[in-house]
């Protein structure tokens, strides 16, 4: 089966700022793919230019097997897109944003009424339905808007994109709209999403690209990725402020309070111990230390380096 | 099965329902759409009339062109603001992958606009018949004169739909429509030009305003109105047609 998506050399420039530089990116059909990366990354853009909304400057990219500058249209049947801004009409209630972006499709109004009567059941906002939506929750508003999207035909829907589907949401919310992801991919439908959050990717994910200034730094499922880089973490206490200063420059995470900091290893006792004195040579700065096995946001802050601003967490 | 794709007229429809749906859920902006120009032509009959000498037409009868006329920017104005909010928000990105180009997307903006705009005149002249207005129009000069106030009113509609698209935020949208607002007041709807500055002549007596205001007021008097109603419908085509190739333009600009 072709790839949903495939990238190539793919390029965008704003201004002076190359913000996609060369990327390449393949994601397999019926896949969960996500792409990872702090804010100013390139991840919007990305999506806009596979969603057709942007154009390269440069490469190629193909959604669903339609190039996506020469076959605009016919790229724009086969996707949706649910952007970080809402595009719901907040005084328009559920079922009228629904019918109105079904009609927008080329529905009758018959076929409209029951297309958004169907996505209001299919995402939980049958109760709602009659609501204006500014007095939705905040993931209320992201499901209506993620079934504004697929008002077409869910057939013919086949590449879903999700820019920060859950930036802003409450746990609880974000778990609505995780499951709603799954039922998705579990249709056979290729979602293509973006996030900050490592944890995200790594419960949502098939495969994980790692995005920092417009380039891929890693790309893989979430285990290779784990074992790839950073296959382990060494945490260290150190013995005072003053050490816990000293060794910060190295360490990619942090925890001021109880001065622990965290160093990436393959976890091999030659390489514990030569990171030890390497840190440490006078060996009086660090107190304690002990060995976990990495998670994501150790290769996410292993990629993007001790610099790159700490993504909160959800 | 792919679901057909939509005339751009079909799309335009829908976003016209959509427009006036939204304008009447908002209140606040359809009252002060339909108080303002009762109130400004209250001003201007009661507090700035009797200082202004219009002949033997009565003040009211003479004003109310003018006031629909100035109603008619001020309408306008709610669009550029309204098409630079959808700018802003998603729904732009949402309509563009649904294939939405720019005419369909700000012709629901303007049908909105145009239909708020006609209320307002409705209840203008309602109010200016309880007052004294007393037109001696012709049938074919009611419908000339509201034709060319359709005219008038979708070319300032336009233009406006054009500047919001310009415009990076709602709030430069609204400055960016000050000159339509600002247009009827050196022309002759509401003082005579004759009693302007002689410099002001000049722009008064060749700006679009003045030609609408003179046929209206000719068409609803029954009085002769020469070519002006030809000359107001020439700015308008041309007004309309200049907005409409601007906002294509400008969509391109601001969407890629």
């Amino acid at each position: 089966m072709p790839p949903a998506i495939e990238t190539t050399g793919l390029t965008k420039t704003y201004g002076t700022t190359r913000v996609l530089d060369s990327l390449d990116l393949r994601v397999e059909t019926g896949t969960v793919f996500a792409l990872l990366g702090p804010n100013g990354a390139g991840k919007t853009t990305t999506v806009r230019v596979l969603a057709t909304l942007a154009a390269p400057d440069a490469g190629h990219a193909r959604v669903a097997g339609h190039d996506v500058v020469a076959e605009r249209a016919a790229v724009r049947r086969a996707i949706s897109l649910t952007g970080q801004y809402a595009a719901v009409d907040e005084t328009l209630t559920g079922a009228e944003n629904l019918r109105l972006t079904a009609r927008l499709s080329g529905l009758s109004r018959k076929a409209a009424a029951r297309r958004a009567d169907e996505l209001l059941e299919r995402f939980r906002l049958t109760d709602a339905r009659n609501r204006q939506t500014k007095t939705y929750s905040g993931g209320m508003r992201r499901r209506l808007d993620l079934a504004a999207g697929l008002v077409r035909d869910p057939g013919t829907t086949r590449v879903v994109f999700l820019d920060e589907p859950t930036t802003g949401l409450d746990p609880r919310s974000r778990n609505e709209l995780w499951d709603v992801v799954r039922e998705l991919s579990g249709h056979g439908t290729t979602v293509f999403l973006t996030t900050q959050y490592l944890e995200e990717a790594d419960r949502l994910a098939h495969r994980i690209a790692v995005l920092g200034s417009g380039r891929t730094l890693a790309e893989g499922t979430p285990a290779e990725l784990k074992t790839r880089y950073a296959g382990h973490r060494l945490d260290l206490v150190a013995r005072d402020r003053q050490a816990y200063l000293r060794l910060a420059p190295h360490a990619t995470t942090h925890d001021p309070d109880a001065l622990a900091l965290g160093v990436p290893t393959d976890g091999s006792a030659a390489h514990v111990r030569a990171l030890l004195d390497e840190l440490d040579p006078h060996r009086a700065d660090i107190d304690r230390f002990a060995l976990h096995g990495a998670t994501l946001d150790d290769v996410f802050l292993h990629l993007t380096g001790p610099a790159a601003k700490e993504p909160s967490h959800v | 099965m792919s679901d057909p794709t939509p005339s751009p007229l079909a799309t335009a429809a829908a976003l016209s329902g959509r427009g006036i749906l939204l304008g009447r859920r908002n209140p606040d902006a359809v009252i002060s759409a339909l108080v303002m120009p009762v109130l400004l032509m209250l001003v201007f009959v009661y507090l700035f009339g009797g200082a202004i000498d219009t002949g033997d037409t009565r003040y009211v009868t003479y004003v109310v062109p003018g006031v629909i006329v100035l109603c008619a920017g001020f309408g306008a104005a709610g669009t550029a603001v309204s098409v630079s909010e959808d700018m802003r928000r998603g729904t732009v990105d949402r309509l563009r992958t649904l294939d939405v180009g720019a005419v369909p997307f700000l012709t629901g903006h303007v049908v909105a606009t145009v239909a708020r705009n006609l209320l307002a005149t409705t209840l203008v002249f309602g109010v200016a018949f309880l007052i004294g207005f007393r037109p001696a129009a012709t049938p074919a000069g009611w419908l000339a004169a509201i034709g060319l106030l359709l005219a008038y009113i979708a070319a300032v509609s336009w233009l406006s739909a054009a500047a919001g698209l310009l415009a990076r935020t709602p709030e430069a949208a609204n400055t960016v429509t000050f000159l339509m607002m600002f247009l009827p007041y050196p022309s002759s709807a509401f003082v005579p030009i004759d009693t302007m500055p002689g410099w002001l002549h000049g722009f008064a007596e060749h700006q679009p305003v003045t030609p609408l205001i003179e046929s209206m007021r000719g068409l609803l008097l029954d009085q002769p109105v020469g070519g002006a109603p030809w000359t107001a419908l020439a700015w308008c085509g041309g007004l309309l047609a200049l907005a409409v190739a601007a906002s294509g333009a400008f969509f391109r600009l601001r969407t890629c």
